[in-house]
């Protein structure tokens, strides 16, 4: 893919949210690869999941090591091909990689939104993301591609914009969260706001983070990505020391992994964004406009779709998958549906496991105009 | 393209516009067929990875799933025609997965390869399992875990009060012959049959 750059557009007309506020202007950092064709019909949106941002592939320098978060599967040849699509990944509203959210200045204030910018929904981000495809004019994407919480976007794109999506690629995700995945959220909510340098969000005026809050978050959020198996054969049960120290200090290996794993999400993310992305993952529920009825939400869809699950998955489970692909059978919609045998965990969507990969090349291959 | 012999027989049962589901599609190139010639719309099921790929590159809608665990994701008469070409000796219970497919379809399709056809008697009759050209994997490596003959079919059929409304008999090319009509269950390779559940249930 190369070097890429981002590029911040700016959106000067007020968006009015789900949860009754407004935002009266807002910024949303966008990367783009390949080229738009002269009708504007090859143009594949990505939706980013939780900690996700708009570098999903190429490198930012010549020097960077690290390519963008799904460089596996977008690029030249690669399944999302960009040698005959367009593909747009923004960041989300509320993210905090330069698009507008809460470490970023409130109009009204000057001071940084922090607590103040408001709680957003999937399909807020799917109205943001169609004020994004009219800037860049496109009228339909050939294809709507997301995993996990990008995956929700994903189905409420088919829900919300009929006509304004040909294919849509649901993959390790779920029609809503269940009891245990908010509960998850919560604690990892919990760990954030009861940290006391969170100042109820203002931390940024007090000059510090809620580092200890957000680190926790991460370390539990990373257990329900990774399966019992995976961290098995990562870890075991392995001492770091020849034998026990009785205290509690890093002693296992899985401790000294979570460790590493929350500082360097501490280093990257905002805590007040991931409340916001959490927030959006519960309340997330496409057939709620429909009296509970995801067949019925599913009536108007028009979007050819490729639902995806995988065996290791327990925080999506392919069970959760098969309640999407049930909807969209009743609702006699195009739908395929592949399970992919894997090992990791939730993760393994961002894996270039052979069968996947074949699948969706071979569906990409079928949305190209 | 020439499309496989039995295949031009099932699509010829099947209606213009039918909503139609194929258990065991392989590579779709049934499904694929239906589209274009028939107008249908539908989907296929099958487990094989390099099967689904192949459905998927064609543009023909395929669930990902075990036939074995039955059509739990389909609701009761939600198509028209439900299909199975070559599985049913291959499932675990044959019987359950044709009531199965009456539940979901108004009609099924099933075609299988008749066990009573004369090579696999004279093979019995000398004492050993049959390598047949229908039948070619040995006793201890098959699929095939649920064989039957065209007259054990029909007597199934009878008990659990599926109607047959027609049928194809043929050679392993796909002919009827004048010996399959005077001897249908010994001159028979392949058995095609197009159910429905309205008949009366008998006795066995």
């Amino acid at each position: 893919m190369g070097v890429v750059t981002p590029e911040k557009l700016a959106f000067e007309t007020p968006l009015a949210l789900e949860s009754g506020k407004t935002l009266p202007r807002f910024d949303l950092m966008v990367e783009t690869y390949g080229a738009l064709n002269a009708d504007a019909s090859n143009a594949v949106l990505i939706c980013h999941a939780l900690s996700g941002d708009h570098h999903a592939a190429g490198v930012s320098s010549a020097d960077d090591r690290k390519p963008g978060w799904w460089d596996s599967a977008i690029g030249p040849g690669k399944p999302i091909d960009t040698d005959h699509f367009f593909v747009v990944c923004l960041n989300n509203l509320g993210g905090c990689r330069g698009s507008t959210g809460p470490n970023t200045p409130n109009p009204e204030t000057g001071e940084l939104y922090g607590p103040d910018f408001p709680l957003l929904t999937v399909s807020d981000w799917v109205r943001s993301q169609a004020l994004l495809a009219d800037r860049l004019g496109i009228r339909a994407w050939a294809a709507v591609v997301g995993g996990s919480l990008g995956g929700m976007q994903v189905t409420q794109w088919t829900v919300d914009f009929p006509h304004r999506i040909r294919h849509a690629v649901i993959i390790a995700s779920a029609p809503r969260l269940s009891a245990q995945n908010i509960a998850f959220n919560e604690i990892a909510r919990q760990a954030i706001l009861t940290d006391p340098e969170f100042h109820g969000g203002r931390f940024y005026a007090h000059n510090t983070i809620p580092s200890n809050g957000l680190k926790l978050a991460r370390m539990l959020g990373h257990i329900t990505y990774l399966s019992d198996e995976a961290m098995r054969a990562k870890f075991g049960h392995e001492l770091k020391a020849p034998k026990p120290g009785f205290n509690f200090d890093v002693e296992f290996e899985v401790e000294s992994y979570l460790r590493y794993q929350g500082q360097r999400f501490v280093e990257r993310f905002d805590a007040n964004t991931y409340l916001l992305m959490t927030k959006a993952l519960d309340y997330f529920d496409p057939a709620r406009d429909y009296g509970g009825s995801l067949t019925r939400a599913f009536q108007q869809v028009q979007a050819r779709c490729l639902v995806i699950a995988f065996t290791s998955d327990w925080r999506f489970a392919p069970e959760r998958s098969k309640e999407i692909v049930r909807a969209l059978l009743d609702a006699r919609k195009d739908v395929s549906y592949a399970l992919i045998d894997s090992s990791l965990g939730h993760d393994d969507f961002l894996m270039p496991l052979p069968h996947y990969h074949d699948v969706l090349r071979g569906f990409m291959m079928r949305a190209r105009p | 393209m020439v499309l496989r012999p039995d295949f031009a027989l099932i699509s010829r049962w099947i209606p213009q516009g039918a909503r139609v589901l194929d258990l065991g599609c392989g590579d779709g190139e049934l499904l694929s067929y239906l589209l274009t010639e028939r107008n249908v719309s539908g989907y296929g099921l099958d487990i094989d990875e390099p099967h689904i790929t192949a459905c998927i590159r064609r543009g023909v809608n395929v669930i990902e799933s075990d036939i074995n665990e039955g059509l739990r994701d389909f609701a009761d008469q939600s198509f028209d025609v439900v299909i199975m070409s070559h599985a049913l000796q291959a499932l675990t219970r044959p019987d359950e997965a044709v009531a199965d497919m009456l539940r979901v379809g108004r009609q099924a399709i099933v075609t299988f390869p008749n066990f009573g056809h004369w090579r696999v008697r004279s093979a019995m009759f000398a004492g050993r399992m049959p390598l047949t050209p229908t039948l070619p994997d040995r006793w201890f490596d098959t699929p095939n875990i649920h064989l039957c003959t065209v007259s054990d079919f029909e007597v199934l059929c009878r008990e659990r009060g599926w109607g047959i409304r027609d049928r194809h008999l043929l050679d392993r090319r796909h002919r009827q012959g004048r010996s399959i009509r005077l001897a249908p269950n010994l001159f028979a390779e392949i058995a095609l049959y197009l159910l429905e559940a309205d008949g009366k249930r008998r006795a066995p």
